[in-house]
């Protein structure tokens, strides 16, 4: 019988034929990873609360230092100590300060068709590359450290048919953000968004990361899309090779079929407390910000900074406005030095911060104070996200961000240029 | 018999951040964090509410990031259940695996008021508010199993890892 490439993976994860949504089955996990967010939480339960103790697989295990660093606080510093001992004692890869957990994933261990788990909402990202990536909380990701295996209740899928291009001045978090704010932050609760079409083919595997990414964001379990010739690419680039390419077939089932022509798509940003509350940025009436964010597992990439740079590059930062721009990663830092992108963005006013979570996840960095306006590339923009209960976010593109922090107010690329 | 339960009302779409702030989630444990449940909509939440209290929220329940520690400090706190019409997948996983009671139900968020008495029976997913008896969506077998041992934890050392 017909399957969707999300069925796929979790039947062949589970060594059955055929699955169908709604079934449960124990699969075999690819790959497990946590941050520090959560992990001094699984390590007390490791430790105090299992009665055997001990770790299916370590090489399939990574841990990553990446929510609250460097530590801002002695707790932190605990937390952090209590994962790197745990870490180099069981022989798990640890990475600490690297990147942000996702970018450091895609960048060296997700690999076509795996079914990963993530103690972190956004590891459905990883469908970009073609595999199947779940968030789950602390105790699932113990219980899949300590078998290898979870179980997943086959969700149904949800196909977006991409056709045309994005014009000019318009990004994949447009497209994203367009979509979320269409079928609603939970439209796709319990589901599998399967992005395929020309449009999606003309996409770099950066782009498809944005829609990937913020999946989690309309409440989907994973988000998927066909390994194609850029994603071997990518990979290659990476040291690895596909491991087993999934598709759907013809006569797969899909709950509902979205179809969005991108040469359709303007600039959007999401309006404070909802990511489903979109708006085009040229119908936002004027938004003065006191903080903008270029960074975050969505939007932290060099195809992000050097969009960013290429706007900022002869001009001024607002003064009364503070740019703060994280690397996704050491590498994509490393990067933008190579290209003198960073110089560009520090002469501008930018202020460059080490690669982490940063001001998207509110807890360490950038953190705002009440009535306060931010401008973003994060994840989110719930009430007090970052900060006070009642600063203000707004969610867009990294040009959007680029071009609101020179002008002082929300505006898009193309009104800017 | 059934405990009796007090009623606490949110709308739809309470993110997880809203239930605990990000900068609470490093603290060393659950019992620290507790305090600040819900501190961006009600500060004192956590001193008003009381042991077996229930939740009623809208549509969306959990939303946002996989913080487990958003229904382990509920149930810190003495949060009987949650009841909601639908709950973002993480949270209702993560709540299912700490054996915190989630109820999909659909029909008494406007019959009931903050502050209400109800019963519920978990097992059978049966609500009983004001005189009216109200159906939920009972749990499919696999997650019963884990609420039964108590747990995920407990489901694990228990031995029944396979289905």
């Amino acid at each position: 019988m017909s399957m969707t490439m999300g069925e796929k993976i979790i039947a062949s994860a589970a060594g059955v034929k055929h699955v169908n949504p709604g079934e449960i089955h124990i699969v075999q996990l690819d790959k497990i990873m946590t941050n520090d967010a959560t992990t001094h939480l699984t390590l007390d339960m490791y430790n105090h609360k299992l009665k055997y103790p001990r770790i299916s697989d370590s090489s399939k295990v990574v841990f990553i230092i990446d929510h609250n660093f460097p530590a801002d606080s002695p707790e932190t510093a605990a937390a952090h100590r209590k994962m790197r001992l745990f870490a180099n004692e069981n022989n798990i890869t640890i990475y600490e300060g690297k990147g942000i957990c996702h970018q450091l994933m895609i960048e060296n261990h997700v690999n076509s068709g795996e079914l990963i788990i993530g103690a972190d909402s956004h590891t459905c990202s990883y469908g970009a590359l073609g595999a199947f990536g779940t968030g789950v909380g602390c105790t699932d990701f113990l219980y899949g450290m300590v078998t290898g295996t979870t179980w997943l209740m086959v969700p149904e899928t949800i196909r977006f048919y991409l056709t045309g291009e994005l014009h000019e001045g318009i990004y994949a978090r447009d497209l994203m953000l367009t979509i979320i704010g269409d079928i609603g932050a939970n439209g796709c609760n319990y589901k599998i968004m399967e992005f395929v079409g020309e449009g999606i083919e003309k996409m770099s595997v950066a782009e498809r990361i944005v829609l990937a990414n913020l999946a989690v964001e309309a409440g989907a379990k994973t988000a998927l899309m066909e390994v194609d010739n850029k994603v071997t690419d990518f990979l290659a680039e990476h040291g690895r090779k596909p491991r087993q390419e999934f598709k759907s077939d013809a006569g797969a089932r899909y709950a509902a079929e979205y179809y969005y022509n991108l040469s359709d798509i303007k600039s959007v940003v999401a309006r404070p407390d909802h990511i489903d509350d979109v708006i085009p940025t040229n119908e936002l009436s004027e938004i003065k910000i006191d903080q903008a964010f270029i960074g975050s597992c969505n939007n932290g990439r060099i195809e992000d900074l050097r969009v960013a740079a290429s706007i900022l590059k002869d001009h001024k930062v607002a003064p009364h406005v503070r740019l703060i721009i994280s690397p996704a990663s050491n590498d994509v830092y490393l990067q933008a030095l190579q290209e003198g992108i960073i110089s560009i963005l520090n002469e501008a006013g930018a202020m460059i911060v080490n690669s982490n979570c940063s001001v998207c996840w509110g807890g360490c960095q950038g953190v705002l104070y009440a009535n306060e306006v931010l401008i973003s590339t994060g994840t989110r923009n719930f009430r007090g996200r970052a900060g006070h209960p009642d600063s203000k976010i707004y969610l867009g593109s990294a040009a959007t961000v680029a071009a609101s922090a020179i002008k002082g107010k929300i505006i898009s690329e193309t009104m800017f240029r | 018999m059934m405990e009796e339960s007090r009623v606490w009302k949110f709308g739809d779409d309470i993110d997880t951040d809203q239930i605990i702030a990000s900068q609470y989630l490093i603290l060393p444990k659950i019992e620290d964090m507790k305090k600040y449940v819900f501190e961006s909509i009600d500060p004192n939440f956590a001193k008003k509410v009381r042991m077996n209290d229930v939740i009623i929220a809208g549509e969306n329940f959990g939303c946002g990031s996989s913080r487990e520690q958003a229904p382990s400090t509920l149930k810190a706190l003495g949060v009987g259940a949650v009841i909601a019409p639908s709950f973002a997948r993480i949270f209702y996983r993560n709540a299912i695996n700490i054996g915190l009671p989630v109820v999909l139900c659909d029909s008494i968020q406007n019959d009931v008021n903050q502050g209400d008495v109800i019963c519920i029976d978990i097992e059978d997913g049966i609500i009983f508010a004001n005189g009216k008896e109200y159906k939920c969506t009972r749990l499919p077998e696999h997650m019963q199993k884990i609420i039964k041992k108590g747990g995920l934890i407990a489901f694990l050392n228990s031995g029944e890892g396979k289905l």
